[in-house]
């Protein structure tokens, strides 16, 4: 048996300690420096993953509260009383804490589960992984980002408990409504402590985001060019360069209205009366507020979606026994999709009185993304085209991530179109849109690469037969839920609202909703069967007998099952090829691994 | 009871489904692991079949289900250029849909894996990558001049002959101000708002604001045909004034004035022939998150003759009238609102010592 041998930095003088012929238990770290305080990326990948399903968890299970609110105003459910206490008394939700449920599923599924969940799940495990690294450029700054993110996730979640409640005023949290305690319950502590949450979360997104870009422009094993790097990392690749440039954006808006909110200053405030008083601010902008949110804002639904896109890359290449078709074009897109992110912010601004002008200039350059991301699905497409495709529970969810991204793209190119935005803003129509996109079919590329890298994180196989009913039941489920919504949006039907039973214009919907909120309550039953899933394999799922289970030619499968801290046994793996060569290697086999020479005479790709 | 029983069942059922698929993957593995997988992945291609065919048969259905509670036709000139927008829209992007997903599933069912089949090396094509790349350019570019075309005229400056009227919108309901005879809105300060007897903070020393209309019932007054141009305020946080109907939105913002004009081309009359519903009612929706009464900030907007809006115009109260009852003539009455400022100055300055 070999010694394992550990290059990270920060092991290598614990290595150097103990002679070579010492076996792996003189190797052993204590639990604590093992699993909790980790600096490896594998173990830090599960726990940004694990504590994401537990957020996961509690952002849809607060969907369900809302939704039995909206599908059915009149009545009541003692059930809620259980869980949320005097927010809900007599089975009854408070206007107020449905606007803090609303508020914190979008916080939490936006920034917690799809952005530190995905993102720091799969940049972690797959970046070293995949370009022959033993770990990240810092291992130890890897750590701090998670341990950033888990107290920014203690504040967060302490701030569901306290007697004025959690943030109140949208995931956006535009100012005014945020920035005075007069004008909601929730703008009180709550917003301070969502203040402190998400700079905290900031801080981890930004160490976790510099990391991954040193290591993968820095750390690549020998022959492991640019352009031999398999899409995932180029995908993660640009996710960490859109959070790197843009978040600090988001973190000056948040200082400012920190400032506004505790010590008087007039950034986001002018002219406003409220609780029987003037206020004395004037001269500030509430605008200014939201140009500095989207242009994190916008940025950010490429950091949820880019992550998927190339997960789902990945699998359907490798489960259909194909290369990726366009490689280039693949990579030019993302730089295409990366770059237009920053160019498009005020899109979500059409009707806030921007300068109409201005207006146009970003209808113009939002709807120049659909050109990008049309290459995209249509590569995804010839991919699979006369491939052999093996029908495994992560390729069923990358087709349905291709399915949902068409769905939700091209309703993209609605709300893009300002003179149709005029009416569709912020109406169930953008509910519909971001949810199927940014929010299913980005959760499918997670679902997708969970199925997938299952065994490579724990060694063992998730349960395939609930993997499939939990594909049929999520994907059926997301276009029984949001499909309808479509029709209420262009209805008109405002969002973030409590009750529709008033309005003449919205009250024929009722019907509907009560259906919707029953099929959305069916899904959240569906993502246990996953959790348990998850949570049961680890412990007890079948065993991987072989190194590389699903035939891929990426370096990840090279290193041993359960493989330790620094991935491989002996020298890191030499590249000599791209990623897909998926191709008779003269042995029977279907591919060709990265580490096999070229043969005499064989065309490099 | 009944909660617990539900969380019972629900458990339950969770572990049949465990066990059963624990129970499918024993038997895969005395089965033998290749012989099930051919049968798996076939059911599973026929499945997605199933699900595709089912899902056209579902968007029939919801259309079918929905196409009759949708919003009546466009009742301004802005909304019908919006409407054929929406229309040519969800015919380019109908085809698109129709066409990927058809190859999605088809692509999927065709090439599921066999015993014969393996995968053709397509790496890639640049006259394919460069087809599929102009096409969307080329069609983007199509909506995006019939989009700016619609957003110029939509947000160009109203016609000389539009009216002027003002709303602004509160914590949670909306005032509306009519600038009365002279059409003009007089100036308003927001230091002046006094929830008694000055909503909007209008500054009474500007005689602009003498013969301006307030309503306060969320009730706005518009005739038909004619261009009406809102100016739009917020007293406290952000609102959006929302016409559905009209297929209009335009933010209030504190602290700015926006603004955003149309021609009402429908009577609410006219409308309630066309819908069938007695009770129908042009709204005002805030489609902006103001906060806990949100959903319950609603104005109506009556659309209505000429002769109607005048003789209903003739029966309204200027706002200074019923703001200062006793006063006579509007001169003296100015200083007297000077007057309660001046006193409450010195009773400040006398708890002051």
């Amino acid at each position: 048996m070999s010694d394992v041998i550990i290059q990270g930095p920060n092991v290598a003088h614990t290595h150097d300690a103990h002679a070579d012929h010492h076996g792996h238990e003189h190797h052993e770290q204590h639990f604590i420096t093992k699993y909790i305080f980790s600096q490896d990326h594998k173990i830090i990948a599960k726990q940004f993953l694990i504590t994401g399903i537990i957020w996961a968890i509690i952002g849809a299970l607060m969907s369900v509260f809302f939704r039995l609110q909206l599908g059915f105003p009149d009545q009541t459910f003692p059930i809620m009383e259980t869980f949320l206490g005097e927010w809900a008394k007599g089975g009854k939700l408070n206007p107020e804490f449905y606007y803090a449920l609303v508020t914190m599923h979008g916080t939490i599924l936006v920034f917690f589960v799809l952005t530190a969940g995905l993102s720091g799940t799969f940049a972690n495990l797959l970046i070293p992984l995949q370009i022959g690294a033993r770990d990240m450029a810092s291992p130890f700054m890897n750590m701090l980002s998670y341990w950033f993110f888990f107290i920014a996730s203690v504040f967060m979640f302490v701030s569901l408990f306290v007697q004025t409640g959690p943030a109140s005023g949208g995931w956006t949290t535009y100012p005014p409504l945020s920035a005075l305690k007069e004008a909601s319950l929730g703008s009180g502590i709550g917003m301070d402590l969502w203040l402190i949450s998400m700079a905290l979360f900031v801080v981890s997104s930004l160490l976790g985001g510099l990391n991954y870009i040193s290591t993968i422009l820095n750390m690549r094993t020998k022959g492991m060019t640019m352009t031999r790097m398999p899409l995932t990392i180029w995908a993660l690749f640009f996710t960490a360069v859109l959070g790197v440039l843009s978040f600090p954006v988001l973190l000056s808006g948040f200082v400012l209205l920190i400032f506004d909110r505790n010590f008087g200053t007039s950034f986001y405030l002018s002219e406003i009366f409220i609780g029987g008083k003037a206020l004395p601010h004037v001269g500030g902008s509430a605008i200014l507020y939201q140009h500095l949110f989207w242009f994190l804002g916008h940025p950010e639904v490429y950091i949820i979606m880019l992550p998927g896109m190339g997960m789902a890359s990945e699998v359907l290449s490798n489960h259909s026994r194909k290369p990726i078709f366009g490689y280039t074009a693949m990579i030019i897109s993302l730089i295409g999709i990366t770059v237009l992110a920053f160019l498009v912010w005020a899109h979500h601004m059409f009707v806030t009185g921007m300068s109409p002008f201005l207006g146009s200039v970003f209808v113009l350059l939002t709807l120049l993304i659909a050109v990008p991301s049309a290459v995209k699905v249509f590569n995804w497409l010839t991919t699979i085209w006369r491939g052999n495709i093996r029908f495994t529970v992560p390729m069923m969810f990358a087709l349905g991530f291709v399915s949902l991204f068409i769905s939700g793209g091209l309703t993209g190119i609605f709300l893009g179109n300002s003179a149709l935005d005029i009416h569709l803003h912020d109406t169930y129509f953008v509910i519909a849109h971001f949810h199927i996109v940014m929010g299913v079919s980005a959760f499918f590329g997670m679902f997708a690469g969970i199925y997938h890298w299952f065994p490579k994180m724990f060694g063992r196989f998730m349960n395939n037969t609930l993997g499939y009913i939990h594909f049929f039941l999520t994907f059926a489920g997301a276009y029984l839920i949001f499909w309808p919504m479509h029709y209420e949006g262009i209805a008109g039907m405002p969002r973030r609202y409590y009750d529709y039973s008033a309005w003449e214009s919205f009250k024929q919907f009722n019907d509907l909703n009560a259906f919707i909120s029953i099929a959305a309550i069916l899904v959240f039953f569906a993502q246990l069967l996953f959790v348990v899933n998850f949570f049961v394999s680890i412990f007890r799922g079948r065993k991987m007998t072989t190194k590389n289970p699903w035939g891929s030619p990426t370096l990840e499968w090279t290193t041993p099952i359960n493989a330790g801290h620094g991935n491989w046994e002996g020298d890191i793996p030499e590249v000599h090829r791209w990623p897909y060569d998926y191709k008779d290697d003269g042995n029977g086999n279907d591919f060709i691994p990265q580490t096999v020479p070229l043969k005499p005479g064989e065309e490099a790709h | 009871m009944s909660g617990l029983l539900t969380i019972a069942l629900i458990i339950l059922v969770f572990v049949i489904i465990y066990q059963i698929a624990k129970a499918s993957e024993y038997a895969t593995i005395l089965r033998g692991e290749e012989k099930i997988n051919a049968r798996v992945n076939r059911t599973m291609a026929w499945l997605l079949v199933v699900f595709f065919f089912l899902g056209l048969y579902g968007i029939w259905l919801c259309h079918d289900a929905l196409i009759d509670k949708m919003l009546p036709v466009s009742a301004s000139n802005h909304g019908v250029e919006y409407d054929s927008m929406l229309l040519v829209t969800l015919i380019v992007t109908g085809i698109v849909f129709f066409l990927t997903q058809t190859i999605l599933f088809w692509f999927a069912f065709r090439y599921q894996s066999t015993e014969k089949r393996s995968s053709f090396f397509y790496a890639h094509n640049n006259k394919l990558e460069l087809i599929w790349t102009t096409i969307p350019a080329i069609a983007m570019a199509c909506l995006v001049a019939v989009g700016l075309r619609n957003w110029g005229r939509m947000t160009g400056a109203a016609p000389s002959n539009a009216a002027v009227v003002e709303i602004v919108g509160k914590q949670f309901n909306w005032i509306i101000r009519y600038p009365g005879k002279d059409g003009v809105l007089g100036k308003k300060d927001f230091r002046k708002i006094n929830d008694a007897n000055n909503v909007l903070g209008l500054d009474w020393t500007d005689k602009d604001n003498l013969d301006d209309v307030v309503a306060q019932n969320g009730e706005l007054h518009l005739v038909v045909n004619k261009p009406v141009s809102l100016v739009i305020g917020s007293r406290d946080v952000i609102h959006d004034v929302g016409l559905a109907h009209f297929r209009m939105k335009m933010d209030a913002v504190p602290g700015i004035t926006t603004t955003m004009w149309f021609t009402p081309t429908i009577t609410t009359a006219k409308m309630k022939e066309i819908t069938g519903n007695k009770d129908f009612v042009y709204e005002i929706s805030c489609d902006q998150m103001c906060g806990k009464g949100h959903y319950s900030m609603r104005g109506t907007i009556i659309v209505e003759t000429q002769a109607e809006y005048d003789a209903w115009m003739a029966k309204q109260q200027t706002y200074y009238a019923s703001a200062n009852p006793p006063a006579a003539t509007p001169a003296p009455a100015a200083e007297g609102a000077a007057q309660p400022e001046q006193k409450t100055d010195s009773v400040k300055a006398i708890t002051m010592k």
